[in-house]
Formats: structure tokens, C-alpha cells, sequence
């Protein structure tokens, strides 16, 4: 069957598996938009507001899936507008495939109207990215990109098709999709972290996003069980375990809780799991448990050694590894160190309430209301902080937020991207008005396509956790981070066409949630959070448990 | 850690951009490279690149793997200085005034480097070989004067079988 290029990335594509994609039209991609015109039956287009939202969505299809997310943009701006959007994939690990158009290959180096060098830009930030100049090698080259994102460590790639090469004919006959083989941790490292861990008299798992992501919070929890270890997780791992387990301590590191800084910091054997000991969980590397002795399992070998040095390294699939080690482990209680760690666990200091909305009240009352079955997205900032300490989660794959880089605007175009890939489930979106502010514009998106978020802006008037540190590390001086905006959100979402509401008072929580929720389309709560208002517990930068804030 | 020298074999699929997916991986890691050659094997489709760089061995083992990462890479080789043979190439073009030449050939004929140009003013020689036998022939022919100078950067290849 001889086609186009444009078909055959479209063909390729769908023969891939891939059901929706998201993008936005523009002077380089028409005869790619031109042939999903004439699939729209058979691949799914959602347009979104700018390219950066559609590249958000497509990561947070992906992390709320585990499917590969697809974004398709034109050249030059359009390309660019992806850059946050897929170093935000790159970060957390997130399998995506960006499609880019660029001017034809005859016009490219001359800088040509919208010519830019995105794999050039994007080299950095991808884990690979390919420039097709030969309308035989595109679909061979697609299919490449969606193996290259999927196996070992996920992650984005980016497929740059000049003009030329979207017209080129050229034959196609559709493959199977590749299955990635799963990556075998060796069995010496594996027998090397058996015997430690049988020495172990007060083991502590640390479960990052590799753990989710490679579907083995259910290994973890039944090695946790075999071994009575303590479980603490990064902000990326925890939904790998429900809020409620026995063993959970809670997230580690700068905010996370108390008794899981002190238990880390007091074990004797670590079993780091799928998750790169950043700096936001470990602070002062020196301090960070150091009578620990450290098995690090991870898919990616690069990870093993680099910001902390451990006893044993186990590289290889995370399934694989549990599997092993649940064979060769025989039981092993530790009764006096988790009764130790459920002493530290009822030091866990509970935040004052006071007299306006308290985040923490805030986010158990939208889980009453959004239900088990919720997906919930973050921007970030401290309202994400909020929603990591406090939303009690249930299910892997339920919690979407930037964990690695950080990216204010990331939210809004996420939470479409759950919705999208999840019409069953609820999706909810936690903001502040700093991180609404910045890709907002997505709102119109949610409403187009009739998806029923529920934006929650925790409104305090200020770059919350920039203020934070300038409260704490900078003598209360306030540069920059007061919002002297008019903003009104009700009268935005209407203006945008979704349902508003305002929160102002803790007795409103319930009858607000209950109406936004049942809106029945997109809807927007601005909910007044107190200016001062902190995130605690807190472990200064470079700091230590010795060192926490607790309030 | 002890921060040493250490030399690199990587081969590499021969395909534009490859030079930039190392070499920028290599500053946006922080690691630095001290020499980098790179030319076809007798594979067209490989390349094979010569890395100098230099660090303590985390950074080393870090080096390794993430090269390994990069999709164009096959295979690396940590080359022992006991066991590879090193070279690199330099073109030096010297100051030599009638008077001066005879010394500067008998630093040629020592060194057994090559005059590849005479011209009234200036000794043009060719030299191979170790890169601290180059630093030496540089240091020698100093004070005469150094109008040019190229060096290739190490090129190295283990002993015996591969």
C-alpha cells in the first residue's frame, strides 16, 4: 500500500496501539493534519490551547495510563512551546512520543520561517530524538521511538518530519508493535542483596516512581509484609502503596513526614527501589542515613552509584527483582523496630487548624467527595506539597504531579490528560493561584471537550513556597512573591464556560465540593487559604532529620 | 577520590549528530574531556571515538553508563594504560633561521619526527607518538620559536586481541 508520509505516521501510529493524540495544528504539520482528517474515526485528535498544555496532557495520559502519550506540534514556536513540557516527561520518567513538523529538508539550516533545530534543543531532555530525511525510514523509525520510550527506564522522543518527507509517498505495511523484553537483574547482585537483607535488623524500603511505573506496588507490599519493613516512597512512589498500609511511614525528605525521615535516617539496610536518592529526599547526603548500608535496585544501571554510593546494586526490571527476593527470603519479624517505628509514627506532628480553610481540611474533604476511584493532579508549589502529605491514595497511577522538574503550569494540561485517558474516573486538579496563572488557558480545553475537572485553586494571594523560604531562609523579605492580582476566578470560569465557586470558610468545604463536583462539565473552586500558611514538617536544603522544622 | 587520566575506546553508530550527543552529554553532566578523536572503522556504519578524560572513579563509572544510555552507542572500553598503545599526531611549524636549523634537525632526528616544509623562515615537522613525547619536542623547540602548532588529540587501541 503506497501512502504519504502523513499517512504513514498515522498508520504507524495506530498500528502502535495509540488512540488519542494530543496537538495543535500549525504551517508545517497540515498534510500531517490533513491525514488524521481522514482517520478521525480511528485516532482520537484533542486540541489544546498552546503546545506546552498539549504536551502535558500527553504525559499525563501517559502517567495516568502507563500508556506512551503522543503530542504532535508544527515547527519552530510550536516545537519549542514542547520543551518544558517534555523535560517535564524526561524528569519523572514518563514514556512519550513528540511529533514534530519542521520546513522541508531542502529549507533546513537557513533559517527558514518557524525553522528551529528541536532535536538540537531537545537533545538534553530526550531520550532520544530523530530527524527523518528518508521517506523509507519513518515508519521503521516511529516504531523505534515508541520502543526506545517504553523499554527500560520510559521516557520521551522525539520524531522531527520535514515538510517534504510528509508529502513523499512511499509503501507501508503495518508490524506488530514490539513488546520490550523485560531487563534480568543478574543473579549475583540479586544473591548479593539477599544476604544483606537476611542481616538486616531494622530494613527500610524507599519506593520511588520506578516502582509505579513498572506495576510493582503489589511485589513491594508483600516484600514489605515478608519482612516487616517500614515503607516510605518520593512524591513520584506514593501511590505505590495505600495511605492506610501498617508498614507506610509516609513520603520522605523535605516535607515528608517525621516518622519516615527518622526511620530512614535509623535503619541499618535500605532497599532503594526504583527512585535516584534527589536531593529533595536525601538533603545533606553525608547526614542522610548514615548507618545505613544501602541496596539499590533500579532498571536504569546509571542510577546505581550516582548520588549515593551503596552496598549492593541491582540493575534490572523492579518485577523481577521482587519476584527473586520474595522466593528467597524466608519471613523475617522485626517486632521491636516496628514497634519503634509506630512510636515515631504517633509523633507525627498534626498541623493547627485555626479558623480559615486548612489545606489538610481541604484535601480530606475531596477525597470524601471525588471517592477511592480519583485521579489527582497537582501543579506545584506548596498546594502540591499539601496534596502529598495529606490525600490519602489508594490506587498506582492515581497521583499525577512534576516530581523532578518541578514545573509550575503543569496541572492543568495534566489533568485533561488523565481525563482523556480515564473517562471513567474522576479527575481532580489541585493549584495555586500562582501555578492556574501560568497555562490556565487549558480551562477552554476541559470544556471543549466536556471533561468533568475539578480545578481546586488554594488561593492565598502569593507564590506560597517561594514565600515559604523567603519567610525562613530570607528574613521575611517578600520579593516578588505577593500577587496583587483581581483575578476572579468565578467570573473566569464562566467567562470560559465552566461552572465557579468560591470556598471561603471551613463550613463551606462540604456544600462547595458537593456542587463542583456535580457540576457535570469542568468546573473551578477559588478556595481562600491563609498567606502564612506553611508546609511542615520541613528539612532545610542540604539539611538533615536533626535539622526538621516541625512547626 | 584520586582524580587520574583515563582513556576511552567508544564506538559509536557513524551518524551525524553523534558528536553532539556525547560530547554534550559530557558538559551537561559536568565530566570533562580532555582529548576527543573520532573517525570511521573498517565498519562504515561505525565510528570509533578516542575519550580522554579525567576524574576519580565514581565519575569514571558514571561516564561509562551514561554513554550507555545514549541510544548511538555500542560499546565503550576502558583502555589500561599498561595494556594500549597510545598516538597522537602534530604538526609544528618552528622559527629556523639559517643558523638555527641544524639544531633544530638534530631535535628531529632525535625525536624521529618528520620535516614535511622548508621555507626561508620556518621548519614545518610531523610527529607521532606518545603525548608526553610531544609535550617534550615542544619544549625543546620553544626558544626558537613556535609560529604554529596542531595537535590530533590521543587516538589509543588496546594490546593483542580484542
Amino acid at each position: 500500500m503506497e501512502l504519504t508520509g502523513a499517512q504513514i505516521l498515522v498508520e504507524t501510529l495506530i498500528e502502535q496501539g495509540v488512540d488519542t493524540v494530543f496537538g495543535y495544528p500549525g504551517g508545517q504539520v497540515l498534510h500531517i493534519y490533513d491525514a488524521l482528517y481522514g482517520a478521525k474515526n480511528r485516532l482520537r485528535h484533542i486540541l489544546s490551547c498552546h503546545e506546552q498544555g498539549a504536551a502535558h496532557m500527553a504525559d499525563g495520559y501517559a502517567r495516568s495510563t502507563g500508556r506512551t502519550g503522543v503530542v504532535i506540534s508544527t515547527s519552530g514556536p510550536g516545537a519549542t512551546n514542547l520543551v518544558t513540557g517534555i523535560a517535564t516527561a524526561y524528569l519523572d520518567s514518563v514514556p512519550m512520543v513528540a511529533v514534530t513538523g519542521n520546513v522541508p529538508t531542502h529549507l533546513i539550516g537557513r533559517d527558514s520561517f518557524q525553522e528551529v533545530d528541536i532535536t538540537g534543543v531537545t537533545m538534553p531532555i530526550t531520550k532520544h530524538n530523530f530527524i527523518v530525511k528518508d521517506i523509507s525510514e519513518l515508519a521503521d523509525t516511529l516504531r523505534r521511538a515508541f520502543v526506545i520510550a517504553e523499554s527500560g527506564r520510559p521516557g520521551p522522543v522525539l520524531v522531527d518530519i520535514p515538510k517534504d518527507i510528509q508529502t513523499a509517498r512511499h509503501t507501508f505495511f503495518s508490524k506488530a508493535p514490539q513488546q520490550p523484553a523485560p531487563l534480568k537483574p543478574k543473579s549475583k547482585a540479586l544473591n548479593a542483596a539477599v544476604r544483606l537483607i537476611k542481616q538486616a535488623k531494622r530494613p527500610f524500603i524507599y519506593a520511588g516512581g520506578g516502582v509505579v511505573s513498572a506495576g510493582a506496588s503489589a511485589l513491594m507490599q508483600f516484600l514489605a509484609d515478608k519482612i516487616e519493613s517500614p515503607v516510605g516512597t518520593s512524591i513520584m512512589g506514593l501511590t505505590a502503596i495505600p495511605h492506610d498500609h501498617p508498614l507506610f511511614t509516609g513520603m520522605l525528605g523535605m516535607h515528608g513526614q517525621f516518622a519516615a525521615s527518622k526511620a530512614i535516617s535509623e535503619a541499618d539496610v535500605i532497599l532503594a527501589m526504583g527512585c535516584r536518592f534527589s536531593d529533595r529526599v536525601t538533603g545533606n547526603k553525608e547526614e542522610f542515613a548514615p548507618g545505613a548500608r544501602i541496596v539499590h535496585f533500579d532498571i536504569d544501571d546509571a542510577e546505581i552509584g550516582k548520588n549515593v554510593d551503596c552496598a549492593v546494586g541491582v540493575a534490572g526490571d523492579i518485577r523481577e527483582s521482587l519476584s527473586y527476593l520474595l522466593d528467597a527470603l524466608p519471613n523475617q519479624p522485626h517486632p521491636r523496630w516496628r514497634q519503634y517505628v509506630e512510636t515515631l509514627k504517633s509523633q507525627n506532628p498534626s498541623p493547627e487548624m485555626g479558623n480559615g480553610i486548612h489545606p489538610k481540611a481541604l484535601v480530606e474533604a475531596v477525597y470524601k467527595t471525588a471517592g477511592k476511584n480519583a485521579i489527582i493532579a497537582t501543579d506545584v508549589g506548596q498546594h502540591q506539597m499539601w496534596t502529598a502529605q495529606y490525600y490519602p491514595f489508594t490506587r498506582p497511577r492515581s497521583f499525577i504531579t512534576s516530581g523532578g522538574l518541578g514545573t509550575m503550569g503543569f496541572g492543568m494540561g495534566a489533568a485533561i490528560g488523565a481525563a482523556v485517558g480515564n473517562p471513567d474516573r474522576r479527575v481532580v486538579l489541585f493549584t495555586g493561584d500562582g501555578s492556574f496563572h501560568m497555562n490556565m488557558n487549558e480551562l477552554a480545553t476541559a470544556v471543549s471537550y466536556g471533561l468533568p475537572v475539578v480545578v481546586i485553586v488554594m488561593n492565598n494571594g502569593a507564590l506560597g513556597m517561594v514565600r515559604q523560604w523567603q519567610k525562613l531562609f530570607f528574613h521575611e523579605r517578600y520579593s516578588h512573591t505577593t500577587l496583587h492580582r483581581a483575578t476572579d476566578y468565578v467570573k473566569l470560569a464562566d467567562a470560559m464556560g465552566a461552572a465557579g465557586y468560591r470556598m471561603e470558610s471551613p463550613d463551606q468545604i462540604a456544600s462547595v465540593l458537593n456542587m463542583a463536583f456535580s457540576a457535570g462539565g469542568p468546573a473551578v473552586i477559588d478556595c481562600r487559604v491563609d498567606i502564612d500558611e506553611m508546609v511542615l514538617p520541613m528539612i532545610p536544603p542540604d539539611g538533615s532529620v536533626n535539622n526538621i522544622i516541625l512547626n | 577520590m584520586n582524580e587520574r587520566h583515563f582513556t576511552l575506546g567508544v564506538l559509536v553508530d557513524n551518524k551525524y549528530g553523534v558528536l553532539t550527543r556525547v560530547s554534550s552529554l559530557f558538559s551537561r553532566r559536568g565530566f570533562n574531556i580532555d582529548s576527543l578523536t573520532v573517525g570511521e572503522t573498517d565498519d562504515p556504519a561505525v565510528s570509533r571515538m578516542t575519550v580522554v578524560s579525567s576524574g576519580d572513579d565514581h565519575t569514571l563509572d558514571q561516564i561509562v553508563k551514561q554513554l550507555l544510555k545514549l541510544v548511538d552507542v555500542r560499546n565503550i572500553t576502558v583502555l589500561e594504560p599498561d595494556s594500549t598503545v597510545y598516538r597522537e599526531l602534530m604538526l609544528i611549524k618552528v622559527k629556523a633561521k639559517a643558523g638555527k636549523r641544524t639544531e633544530i634537525m638534530e631535535a628531529v632526528n632525535v625525536f624521529r619526527a618528520n620535516v614535511v616544509d622548508l621555507a626561508p623562515d620556518t621548519l614545518t615537522a610531523e610527529l607521532t607518538g606518545s603525548s608526553s613525547k610531544l609535550d617534550a619536542f615542544i619544549e625543546y623547540v620553544r626558544p626558537f620559536g613556535i609560529e604554529e602548532l596542531c595537535r590530533t588529540g590521543i587516538t589509543a587501541m588496546s594490546r593483542g586481541k580484542k
